[in-house]
């Protein structure tokens, strides 16, 4: 006995249970990833916000900014002396098919353009002028202007001195619903990956469900990457849902090859996951960590170009826009998928999307907290 | 018997402020039970989970079966069951998921339907662990220990909540693994816990061990096995200082004496000595005995000698 205890790792006092099976290298991981899925199925919110919601939010903006056959302008014309000769003029211009207009009178027209409702509203002076009220800040608004204008003119008899002919191209490619769904792709990829791996954790922290795991033989690594992996399996079927519907319902043109998108998104799913997880490196509680990720997603939703072109903001900035995540994200989904674009040219931004990926992913782990 | 868990001198002070454990020994032998026995804010939890291999000592050493946590962690936790003070598991995996997720931790786990079954969770098995009782929880928190088929278990207060039924299961499932040989580290503040499953125990507080040993002995050195206990209507209470604690004192047979909650605590060896003589100075004094009653002492009253404090109060 005595000289048993001179090895301190004989197995002792083994319980009379014999075990019955060994588990291998990653049975582990396996079961972490299997856990996860399972976990992520049975909780309605999650498919709900990760999967029905974008396509949701594709249908609706899909329907609202529509191409409709003539994008026609809405004027109002205020009732009074001259009004109606201005109507007849609009009625008889070629272009009348293109704008709609209302007689109203002064108050109601006024209310309706405050409202957005008109575009334009036309005052006649009363002495055979008409006056435009109109908003320089709104592009519907001076289009509107021209066009009318324009139909007043050569209504009127204005010759044109230049011949000029037009070809209309409303290509599939080119419409705002092809520009949103890659947007609408990534800005998913990078709300799904920031909550589901910063939130997760965050609350497997509260719940102290980490420090029991960490109680276990479980390597940690294999804790994460299972993590990742998740990400991943949810991100293909991301892609291939609001994908499918563009196609389907918008008839949009992918004109990428699938694997090639599909590797765009791993690696913007990957750099959001390690991005999410350094948001959650530290957090004891859902709510700051809610905080923070808001804090950080925020900049990304209005200047990344998910709803609507970067460009629009000053040229001093983009650099910094450039250099964000989900900018480069975005911008390598439309050329894959708009223009098939090889991955090759892109390059510049898959590596600062590796970048942001791999450098929280390094301080994430220094940082992290398993207690 | 070998020694399953030894600490020498451990300290470990939160943010350079907070002492929550200040100079703790302890060593466990393999096949013992053995309990911490505190109040709340005690240090128990600090201390096993320094033992567990989850939190950092400030100093101090701790050994599991001669192994170091710096050295060989990761095969020092394939020997290790835990239960943590509340773990809220998964609540969207099923009892059987949850077990099989945490025996694929371990190299060679014990089969989950056997561990289930011997938790009385077979029924279980397919219900969500949303669904499940507070006592269910617990013993799946137990299984979850159990599955990895270890050497030592570690339960943090783990019938805190429960009722006595699902108390006295966890206690059954407890000396059966301590049966099969194994070492068990438990904290608790319920003190019919500690001396009904407890071989050894150390009582805590402060950060220190007070008094350490086996039920039995701590409550023999209380100096008697049983309590008596009285109140005097409240024309004496004016001379209830140090004199009059002396006339109890000098009472035949009795320990100790201490006021607790307008109640006279005597710790006697012989009851029937001390009662007629009691009721005979009560006589003398002209008061009127208002309660009176004798019971077993306890870890309770073990406690309260040693600090002054009930272990129930926060």
């Amino acid at each position: 006995m005595a000289l048993a205890q001179q090895t301190p790792d004989t197995k002792l006092a083994a319980p009379g249970h014999r075990p019955l099976k060994r588990n291998g290298r990653w049975s582990g991981y396996l079961h972490l990833l299997g856990a996860r899925m399972l976990e992520l199925k049975r909780e309605p919110e999650v498919v709900f916000w990760v999967f029905v919601f974008p396509l949701l939010l594709a249908v609706g903006l899909g329907i609202a900014f529509r191409n409709k056959p003539a994008d026609a302008s809405s004027v109002a014309i205020v009732t009074g002396a001259g009004a109606e000769e201005a109507q007849a003029l609009l009625q008889r211009s070629p272009q009348h098919a293109s704008f709609k207009v209302d007689a109203q009178d002064e108050q109601a027209a006024r209310k309706g353009f405050r409202l957005g409702k008109y575009d334009l509203v036309i005052e006649p002076d009363g002495n055979g002028g008409l006056r435009y009220r109109y908003d320089p800040a709104r592009p519907e608004s001076v289009l509107a202007k021209a066009e009318v204008d324009s139909a007043l003119q050569t209504a009127a008899g204005r010759k044109d001195m230049v011949a000029t002919s037009v070809i209309t191209s409303s290509e599939p490619g080119s419409r705002y619903i092809d520009f949103l769904i890659p947007g609408l792709l990534g800005m998913n990829l990078m709300n799904s990956g920031m909550w589901g791996v910063g939130f997760a954790l965050v609350d497997m922290r509260q719940r102290k469900l980490l420090k029991r795991f960490v109680g276990t033989p479980m390597r940690r690594g294999d804790f994460l990457l299972a993590l990742m992996s998740s990400r991943l399996v949810l991100m293909v079927i991301e892609i291939g849902l609001l994908l499918t519907l563009g196609v389907l319902v918008f008839h949009m043109k992918v004109l990428g090859s699938i694997f090639t998108i599909l590797l765009v998104g791993t690696v913007g799913a990957l750099a959001f996951g390690g991005v999410g997880l350094l948001t959650a490196s530290r957090a004891q509680k859902i709510e700051s960590v809610s905080g923070l990720m808001n804090l950080v997603m925020m900049p990304m939703w209005i200047f990344s170009g998910v709803f609507f072109s970067y460009e629009r903001f000053p040229a001093v900035i983009q650099p910094l826009i450039k250099a964000l995540p989900l900018t480069a994200l975005n911008d390598a989904l439309r050329a894959s998928i708009l223009e098939g674009t090889p991955l090759i040219r892109q390059w510049p931004r898959l590596l600062i999307m590796i970048v942001w990926g791999g450098v929280s992913f390094a301080l994430a782990l220094r940082w992290f907290r398993w207690t | 018997m070998a020694v399953a868990i030894q600490c020498r001198d451990l300290r470990k002070t939160y943010d350079g402020k907070v002492e929550a454990v200040r100079g703790l020994n302890l060593q466990i032998e393999t096949g013992e039970c053995f309990g911490l026995l505190g109040p709340n804010g005690a240090g128990k939890t600090t201390t096993i989970e320094i033992l567990e291999g989850l939190l950092e000592p400030t100093s101090g050493e701790v050994s599991i079966f001669g192994h170091t946590w710096r050295e060989d962690a990761r095969e020092m936790r394939e020997w290790l069951g835990i239960s943590l003070q509340e773990t809220r598991l998964s609540e969207k995996l099923s009892v059987r998921e949850t077990v099989e997720l945490f025996a694929s931790f371990y190299r060679e786990p014990r089969s989950s339907d056997e561990v289930l079954e011997q938790l009385q969770l077979t029924e279980k098995a397919d219900a969500w662990v949303g669904k499940l009782s507070g006592g269910q929880r617990q013993r799946l928190a137990v299984a979850t220990a159990l599955v990895c088929n270890p050497k030592i278990l570690f339960l943090d207060e783990p019938t805190t909540g429960l009722d006595p039924q699902s108390r006295r299961q966890l206690w059954d499932i407890i000396r059966e693994f301590q049966r099969n040989g194994g070492t068990v580290l438990l904290t608790t503040h319920y003190m019919d816990e500690a001396e009904r499953l407890c071989d050894r125990l150390a009582i805590v507080d402060h950060g220190q061990i007070i008094a350490e040993g086996s039920p039995a002995s701590l409550i023999e050195r209380l100096g008697g096995h049983h309590v008596v206990e009285f109140a005097v209507d409240h024309k004496t209470t004016g001379s209830s200082d140090g004199a009059a604690l002396d006339v109890w004192r000098a009472l035949p047979s009795v320990e100790s004496v201490r006021e607790d909650d307008g109640m006279m605590a005597l710790n006697v060896k012989e009851p029937h000595l001390t009662i007629p003589a009691l009721l005979d100075a009560i006589g003398k004094q002209g008061s009127k005995l208002e309660h009176l009653t004798t019971r077993q002492a306890s870890l309770e009253d073990v406690f309260v000698r040693l600090t002054g404090r009930h272990l129930r109060e926060e």
